[in-house]
C-alpha cells in the first residue's frame, strides 16, 4: 500500500486519536522514510500536541 | 456544608471559567456551566470527602456540565456549514496524485516557543479562529481528553465526520501557527 502525502497526513492526524493498524503503521513508516515533507509534517503534529498540552496545563 | 469548603470551591471559579470558556467559546454559557458545577460541588461535599484534589474533582463535574451544554446547543443550533471549510480547502496543498505541491517549511527546533507567552497567545488565537463545529470536536478531544467514540456520540456525528473535523483542526492550526509565528 503506497501512501500519497495527503493520505499520510490523514494517518498522522488519526494516529493522535487512535492506534493505527499494523498495515497503516508500516505504510506510514515507509512513506516517511522517503518523504521529507511528511517528516516535517510529522514533527509539526507532535509539536502541536506538546503545545496544546502546555497551553491546557496538562503536563 | 463547611465554610472552608465553600470558600475553597468558590476560589476555583476563575480557573473553571477559563476552562469552560476555552471549550464553549460563549462566555454566558460558560458562566452558567461553572455556576451549575459549583452548586453541584457544594451540594456534594460529602462525596468529595477523602479525595486528594479539589480542582481535579471540580473539573470532572464541570466537564459533564460542558458536555451537556454542548449537546443542548447542538440540538438547538443548526450548523449550516457556512463557517466550515469545505473538503477542498486543505486538498489544495496537494497535487492530483496527493503529493505536497510545496513541502511545509521546517520549523527547526520549535520547542523554545513553548516558553514564550506570546506563542501561547498566538496558539489561543489560532484555536479561537477555528470554525465552530471543528473547534467543538477538537476541544473535546485535546482539552477534555474524550476519545473519538465519545465525541461522535456527544455531537451526534458519524465516525468519519469526526476524523475529518479533527484532521481539519490540526491542518488549520498548523497553517495558522506557520503564518502567525514561524514565518513572521
Amino acid at each position: 500500500m503506497n501512501l500519497s502525502c495527503k493520505e499520510a497526513t490523514r494517518l498522522m492526524s488519526a494516529a493522535q486519536d487512535r492506534e493505527l493498524s499494523i498495515g497503516e503503521r508500516a505504510a506510514l513508516k515507509v512513506h516517511l522514510a522517503v518523504c521529507k515533507g511528511c517528516r516535517i509534517f510529522d514533527d509539526q503534529m507532535h509539536f502541536l500536541r506538546r503545545a496544546l498540552r502546555r497551553l491546557f496545563g496538562q503536563e | 456544608m463547611t465554610a472552608d469548603f465553600r470558600a475553597e470551591v468558590e476560589a476555583l471559579r476563575p480557573q473553571l471559567l477559563r476552562y469552560a470558556t476555552l471549550e464553549l467559546r460563549d462566555r454566558e454559557t460558560a458562566e452558567d456551566c461553572v455556576q451549575e458545577a459549583l452548586l453541584a460541588a457544594l451540594a456534594g461535599e460529602a462525596s468529595f470527602e477523602g479525595r486528594a484534589n479539589l480542582r481535579t474533582w471540580l473539573t470532572g463535574i464541570l466537564k459533564h456540565k460542558i458536555v451537556d451544554a454542548m449537546r443542548r446547543s447542538s440540538r438547538e443550533r443548526t450548523f449550516d456549514g457556512e463557517d466550515e471549510q469545505g473538503a477542498s480547502h486543505f486538498d489544495r496543498l496537494f497535487d492530483e496524485r496527493g503529493h505536497w505541491i510545496e513541502f511545509p517549511p521546517d520549523w527547526g527546533e520549535p520547542d523554545g516557543a513553548l516558553e514564550q507567552k506570546q506563542f501561547m497567545q498566538a496558539l489561543e488565537r489560532c484555536l479561537a479562529g477555528l470554525p465552530a463545529r471543528t473547534a467543538q470536536a477538537f476541544m473535546l478531544r485535546e482539552h477534555m481528553g474524550l476519545d473519538t467514540d465519545e465525541i461522535c456520540k456527544q455531537l451526534g456525528l458519524t465516525a468519519t465526520h469526526c476524523w475529518v473535523l479533527l484532521y481539519r483542526a490540526r491542518m488549520a492550526l498548523r497553517e495558522c501557527l506557520e503564518k502567525h509565528w514561524f514565518r513572521r
